[in-house]
């Protein structure tokens, strides 16, 4: 078995700017805002930084390719800097980029900073993706013309198909969840979107994509965030309380969810598989147990629901019970978007991961403010990006 | 014995009431026709129209005995880039075949039916498919408006099991203006119907017909079925009488329920009487334009067992009203809708849409010869996690293949002429499964499990670089 990385990487600094439209900041501005405020958090200087990965997806609408644009704007001196783009997944896959460099013993300290300048596009939602680069080119011609809202919907569809759930009844569950994160970003500075709303207000908001409504979906926003990392056994030189990586897995799907009958489209295989490897790289036996809090990839209500069973946090079908009994809410077992999420944060793609691990850093130093949960022994984040057909899923747990 | 060994027509979805015309443009119109008119769905035009009759003739045939295609219509896609070799990849015909677009004249159906039949009488060709699709569009107000209606039909021309045999034709030819479109017009000009009806359709029919029933020793009496086509109601049943033909002797020509559907019109009724005749029938059908064509056909013992296989009917029934004048206008491009930036188009790659032609065109997927995995695109290394088996793959065609819609959302972000634009999953009953946008529906119809079928339609227009995307998207099964 392969050893992973739990206890080998620690956190030191980070950084995470508002998120919102922010539309006076230029993506350079986003970047040089989350890696000062991460500079500060690890007591460093940019001088001490050695190798650096930045994480953007819609590159054709803010800074352009390359790890340039980073490398310039931050005045990086000439160290090895790295471009990735993994979907949804972007910005915990720089993230591993850095872990992994100070894991292997090739660096002492890495920088990953995530960002996306999501509201130069022009118009509401992603871009679309029959123009951007996301199907390549053969693909434009045989995708079908879909939105991500429409991608997630599919899935609505069929879980409550499967499980017998009248579409009053789904919808009034998937409100329960939008509703939560609403009451954790009203608690949030940093959130885009920090308006409590009711289970009505989502039941009356516009379809987007059926069954969604407008308030099923998350937001849309630019924003930044960074993550300093050091070698395990260095951390507390930097600082006493450095926040320790217990599991980070990425997967990506073989073709056969899209193409093979043996996937029913209620769950998302990736985040399950990503799921699987973690807790076995965190050596964590009951997730359901252990897991302190969350932050899932709640780019849609229904995402969140699956995504609970995918995690093994509540067994096949019996996420909505868990949803009624408030097991997620910020008092409840284990927290789930206790920063508000993506619903109220929106979803800078390249900056959405390490906002997620921002929130658990803060949350497992205590020192979440008014959102600060109670257990402190693991957290989890979650992304997922692309269509749950076909997907890549990164599962990331931290502690102290 | 050269003829029709397989036939097949399609008529769009949509019928737009006269009566929904006239409300919105109606003004002075001497012979306003009553009815309906069918109205392509915005994703068709003439191209996807004719491989949907063309799917339907070739049902159980083998592909690989067509040798030849022909593709008769005035509105073709392009004025440059042969739709016929687009339409015979569509219907996964092979490569060593005769290609050939019929243009120009409303007689181009029969013209391209003529040739096709002479083709295979003499040994050239063993079996040529013609397809016949009109798509045509009357300026908004004007009466082409209100007559045009779209359609299409096809007929494989071969000498083996013949259901009708061509037993002889006339043509005649004249440049007689009653109608024309230049290369810079969007709308046919016309001139006054009284010259039309008295200088055209009822001298040019009545002449073909008697030419050939004088060239071949006939009577009007010996004729099952008379088809041809006249915009004008009450003259077209004239024409019939006047020659000689009882009124059950001639083919109703389909004004008020589907219009004139141009160059397909006479091919059409010739389905609609293939679906009636009896073996020994004789039937003549006649087209009109710049002169005119009568083709006689003697129908056969075979009628008897592959008719209930091709029939018009279930398009016939399975319409429904388009009640929005406004609406399709839009289809058509005529209204400048707003449709924002999700609308634009990404540039085409026509290399690589050459390169992948089968799994773009015709829907062409793979089989895996070790575990019989169809899958969607092909796949070089095989998807079933317990074989994947590297390159042994046959091609595998998922256009004809039915599935259920195993999900499906309405999606009101994804830009559509007819919001709210329907895709989701398809799981083809053979296996195999793909995501594919859906058409041909109507939101809030749809449910889980719902049977879905394959239909090839045009995508997206890429005016930018002058190129028409097609693809295939699923709709609930007709009939």
């Amino acid at each position: 078995m392969p050893k992973g990385i739990k206890d080998r990487v620690a956190i030191i600094g980070m950084g995470c700017t508002k998120f919102g439209e922010l539309w006076n900041k230029s993506g350079e501005d986003l970047f040089i805002d989350a890696f000062i405020e991460a500079l500060e958090d690890a007591g460093l200087e940019a001088k001490d930084i050695q190798a650096a990965w930045t994480g953007t997806q819609y590159t054709q609408i803010n800074v352009g390719d390359s790890a340039l644009p980073l490398s310039v704007a931050l005045k990086l001196p000439f160290i090895p800097v790295t471009r990735v783009e993994n979907f949804c997944v972007t910005g915990t896959d720089s993230f591993r980029g850095a872990c992994y460099a100070v894991a292997s013993g090739a660096y002492d300290i890495a920088l990953a900073v995530g960002m996306e300048k999501l509201k130069d596009v022009g118009y509401a939602g992603l871009p679309e993706f029959s123009q951007s680069g996301i199907y390549g080119t053969r693909g434009r011609i045989i995708e079908a013309n879909q939105t991500a809202p429409g991608m997630f919907a599919m899935m609505a569809t069929r879980y409550f198909d499967r499980y017998n759930i009248s579409t009053e009844e789904g919808k009034r569950i998937l409100a329960k969840i939008s509703v939560k994160s609403h009451h954790n970003g009203s608690l949030n500075p940093k959130a885009h979107l920090h308006r409590e709303i009711s289970v009505d207000d989502v039941l009356n908001a516009p379809i987007v994509a059926w069954p969604l409504g407008l308030l099923d979906c998350c937001g849309v926003s630019d924003g930044a965030a960074a993550a300093i990392v050091v070698r395990a056994d260095m951390a507390k030189d930097f600082r006493s309380d450095p926040i320790y990586v217990k599991a980070l897995q990425v997967s990506a799907d073989s073709g056969e969810s899209m193409r093979f009958k043996n996937f029913d489209l209620t769950h998302v295989e990736t985040t399950y598989r990503a799921a699987i490897q973690a807790y076995e790289e965190a050596a964590i036996k009951n997730p359901r147990e252990e897991i302190g809090m969350m932050e899932v990839h709640d780019c849609f209500s229904i995402t969140e629901l699956v995504t609970l069973e995918d995690l093994l946090i509540s067994p096949r079908g019996k996420a909505c019970e868990d949803v009624q009994a408030g097991f997620f809410e910020l008092d409840g077992k284990i927290p789930c978007q206790p920063d508000g999420g993506l619903k109220c944060f929106g979803h800078p793609i390249g900056a959405s991961g390490l906002r997620m691990l921002y929130e658990m850093y803060k949350q497992l130093q205590g020192k979440a403010g008014e959102r600060q949960v109670k257990d402190r022994r693991l957290g989890l984040t979650h992304n997922l990006g692309g269509f749950p057909t076909q997907s890549v899923a990164s599962v990331c747990i931290l502690g102290n | 014995m050269a003829g029709i060994v397989s036939y097949g027509g399609y008529i769009p979805r949509f019928r737009l009431s006269r009566k929904t015309i006239l409300a919105a443009m109606g003004w002075f119109s001497s012979r306003a026709l009553s009815g309906d008119k069918a109205v392509a769905n915005y994703d068709e035009d003439s191209l996807t129209m004719a491989v949907a009759a063309g799917l339907e003739c070739l049902r159980g045939i083998d592909l690989s005995k067509i040798d030849g295609l022909y593709f008769a219509t005035t509105t073709a896609p392009y004025l440059e880039r042969e739709s016929a070799a687009i339409i015979a990849t569509a219907l996964s015909l092979e490569s060593e075949i005769r290609t050939a677009d019929f243009t120009h004249s409303l007689k181009a159906g029969t013209g391209s039916l003529l040739l096709a039949c002479e083709s295979v009488k003499s040994g050239e060709t063993r079996n040529v498919l013609v397809s016949a699709s009109d798509c045509r569009q009357g300026k908004p107000g004007s009466p082409q408006e209100i007559i045009f209606g779209d359609g299409a039909a096809a007929f494989l021309i071969g000498n083996e099991g013949v259901i009708a045999s061509l037993e002889g034709s006339s043509s005649i030819s004249y440049d007689f203006p009653d109608h024309w479109r230049a290369v810079f017009d969007k709308f046919d000009r016309t001139l006054e119907d009284r010259w039309i009806r008295d200088e055209g359709y009822t001298k040019f029919i009545p002449e073909a017909i008697t030419i050939l029933m004088n060239k071949y020793g006939l009577e009007t009496k010996d004729f099952a079925k008379v088809a041809y086509p006249c915009i004008y109601p009450k003259d077209h049943a004239a024409i019939g009488k006047n020659i000689g033909f009882k009124p059950h002797q001639i083919q109703e020509p389909f004004l008020s329920s589907i219009g004139d559907t141009g160059v397909a019109s006479p091919l059409i009724m010739l389905a609609a009487a293939l679906d009636e005749a009896k073996p020994g029938d004789n039937i003549l059908i006649v087209s009109y334009g710049n002169g005119s064509e009568s083709l006689w056909f003697r129908v056969t013992e075979e009628i008897e067992i592959k008719r209930q296989n091709h029939t018009l009917g279930k398009y016939m029934s399975s319409g429904i009203g388009l009640d929005n004048y406004e609406k399709y206008l839009a289809f058509r491009g005529i209204l400048p809708i707003e449709v924002g930036f999700r609308a634009e188009v990404g540039p085409t790659r026509l290399q690589t849409a050459w390169r992948e032609r089968k799994e773009i065109l015709s829907l062409c997927g793979s089989k895996c010869r070790r575990c019989g995995t169809p899958q969607y695109p092909p796949q070089r290394i095989c998807v079933n996690p317990d074989c994947k088996a590297v390159d042994e793959m046959d091609d595998y065609l998922f256009s004809d293949k039915k599935g259920i819609a195993f999900s499906y959302t309405e999606d009101r972000l994804a830009f559509s002429i007819s919001p709210p634009h329907m895709y989701g999953m398809i799981d083809f009953d053979e296996g195999g499964r793909y995501v594919f946008d859906f058409t041909d529906c109507e939101p809030g119809s749809l449910k889980v499990g719902q049977p879905m079928e394959m239909t090839f339609r045009r995508k997206y227009a890429d005016e930018v670089r002058g190129i028409y995307g097609y693809f295939w998207k699923a709709k609930p099964v007709t009939g």
